[in-house]
């Protein structure tokens, strides 16, 4: 990898009282790349993109950005920095329009003084170009709500507020495990758009097709652990599989399950 | 259904069918229907007196003093909190004017500026208390009511030894607070306009309005894009103190005088003149619009019973029933509201 990562984990750990979430993770994070993060439930997925987002603070090991030490005390810092989240189901304000939401924060306004108002159609029109610029087609009118979109629209529309507001690194904390086949099509498409822009994703799946489509470069969770990271094409989907169920064989239970489930007749 | 591109090249034309269905799914469109079909009933069953001027009069002065309570009260609900001191804050700021301008003689200005901070106060205590402790703000409104009508009956007794205080407004104020217009139409109307403008403003045109929706819908994302979540809800309940402070002015003007017992009706009156007008009930959605059709539909009713020759015990029952069925209605508008994209396609079948 020739270029600087822009995010970078430095041997960072998590402790909470009783267990350890996270042990000893380096990651670098690269623009125009997506990285998957890839881990069983309880893998310490959660736990890594909340120190990403400045929600945690690492109890050891350092986070950088563009190769500088930082400390994230909130949110808000780490949006500050040009970093992101989405999380599963996107847009927030279900019954606020998708020019409202948008801008949410961050109203655009018209006027001077007593007079300056919020600027309705510059944010209806903002919000559905960069919503349309994604390839949402369907949505022509800002004043709809945001709860009235499918799943993988308000996806979209999370998305394109982030890249809109000059995210450098987009996190997505599993966008597509509340989807269904063709809805989660179009936000992996989306990511790519999101990368061809130069933005640094990181995509959190336990979704192993949806991230080997998408992905330049893995890491692999196993309690806490970086278990294995590796670039696209160095691994096959079966291994992928098999280190995400805790390293044991997947093979061996999908075949005990097919046994009983009388997809393989038991050979007495 | 979803191959429907074309939609983003062709201009989407307004059609009557369109903006009718369009209509329908703001938050108003319930509380319209409600408002025109009691306007209706009453004129019916109250006939000739209830569509005279002075049966218009009757509904209205109730429904300013409420409205403008209603309005403000409105905007802490959408912000996903509840006021229920308002009730006392009215009578406590009826009785410092009463008592400061009307026992101890000071200028009028005075005792009404006394007033409007008395109500202010209570409800910035209230914010603070509410954003603070991340108490309910249920409990915590509950909670200063009770504690400022014991305030108000306790400190009105010491002082004056009485718990009814008269006071003769100076004629600016009687004329801009306390007039009957015609004889029949309180100044309140005039004031409940001004109010209404000023919340449209605040909720459709600031940046605030954005905010308040945003506190309502979700806090935590609120407070994540950068919104002053905490400034925000402490104002809002300053202003809900402001607005029912207000109306004791307006009252204490109108009747010359204050009573300690006065305005608890307007504590769960105005709730139901808002969930009515179809605020969400738990933030994040409603209108000025609709809560003024609201407080008209609890006025006529509350008043229209008097011209039909029922008992007025009657009325109880019909705003019982109207709030349920508002809150049903409500529901399956913003049903529709939800799936706002699918009613054009619908519509094109």
């Amino acid at each position: 990898m020739s270029a600087t990562p822009i995010l970078s984990l430095k041997s960072v750990s998590k402790h909470f009282t009783g267990y350890r979430a996270l042990d000893d993770v380096s990651l670098d994070i690269y623009p125009g790349k997506v990285l998957c993060l890839l881990g069983d439930n309880g893998a310490g997925k959660s736990t890594l993109i909340k120190i990403l987002s400045g929600f945690h603070a690492p109890t050891s090991g350092t986070v950088e950005l563009n190769g500088k030490a930082v400390v994230f005390n909130s949110p808000k810092d780490a949006s500050e920095a040009g970093i992101a989240t989405v999380h599963q189901f996107g847009g927030t304000f279900p019954l606020m329009s998708i020019g409202r939401s948008f801008f949410v924060g961050v109203e655009p306004t018209k006027g001077w003084g007593i007079f300056k108002r919020f600027n309705k159609k510059l944010a209806n029109e903002t919000a559905v170009r960069e919503m349309q610029s994604l390839g949402i087609t369907r949505v022509t009118d800002g004043d709809r709500l945001i709860g009235g979109l499918s799943g993988g629209e308000r996806q979209a529309a999370a998305i394109a507020r982030a890249v809109h507001f000059g995210a450098n690194v987009l996190i997505l904390d599993e966008p597509t495990a509340a989807l269904g086949v063709k809805e989660a099509s179009h936000v992996l498409r989306i990511i790519m758009q999101a990368r061809n822009k130069g933005v640094a994703v990181v995509l959190v799946t336990h979704n192993v097709s949806h991230a080997l489509t998408v992905g330049d470069n893995f890491a692999v969770l196993i309690r806490g652990k970086k278990a294995d990271d590796f670039a696209k094409g160095q691994r096959t989907r079966e291994e992928v599989t098999d280190l995400m169920a805790g390293g044991e064989a997947m093979a061996e239970l999908e075949a005990e399950l097919a046994t009983l489930t009388g997809a393989i007749p038991i050979v007495e | 259904m979803s191959h429907t591109t074309t939609n983003s090249t062709t201009a989407p034309t307004k059609t009557l069918a369109g903006s009718i269905t369009g209509f329908a799914r703001r938050p108003e469109f319930g509380a319209l229907i409600g408002a025109l079909a009691v306007y209706a009933f009453f004129a019916v069953a109250g006939g000739a007196p209830f569509l005279a001027p002075g049966g218009s009069a009757s509904w209205l002065n109730v429904a300013s003093e409420l409205g403008i309570i209603a309005l403000l009260v409105a905007l802490v609900m959408i912000a996903g909190d509840l006021d229920l001191s308002v009730g006392s804050v009215l009578a406590g700021s009826s009785m410092v004017l009463a008592i400061s301008s009307g026992y101890y003689g000071l200028p009028t200005i005075v005792g009404i500026l006394l007033a409007i901070g008395f109500g202010v106060g209570v409800g910035v205590i209230n914010g603070i208390l509410v954003t603070r402790t991340n108490l309910p703000s249920f409990v915590v409104t509950l909670a200063t009511n009770f504690a400022v009508v014991g305030l108000t009956l306790g400190f009105t007794r010491l002082l004056v030894g009485s718990t009814a205080v008269s006071f003769q407004a100076d004629p600016w104020a009687k004329f801009l607070f306390g007039e009957l217009i015609d004889g029949k139409f309180e100044t309140a109307i005039i004031w409940w306009v001004i109010i209404a403008l000023a919340v449209g403003w605040v909720l459709y045109q600031s940046p605030w309005g954005n905010w308040i929706y945003a506190i309502g819908g979700d806090v935590v994302s609120a407070r994540a894009a950068g919104i002053p979540v905490e400034k925000v809800r402490i104002s809002l309940f300053a202003g809900s103190g402001f607005a029912a402070a207000f109306v004791g002015v307006l009252q204490t003007c109108l009747y010359n005088g204050s009573q300690v017992a006065m305005g608890q009706s307007f504590v769960f009156n105005s709730i139901i003149a808002v969930v009515i007008g179809g605020v969400l009930l738990t933030g994040g959605y409603g209108s000025p619009i609709g809560v003024i059709l609201g407080t008209l539909t609890f006025a006529i009713v509350n008043q229209g019973i008097y011209y039909t020759g029922w008992n007025a015990d009657w009325a109880s029952l019909i705003l019982g029933i109207l709030l349920l069925i508002a809150v049903l209605a409500n529901n399956s508008f913003r049903r529709m509201a939800l799936t706002g994209g699918d009613t054009k396609s619908k519509g094109k079948k």
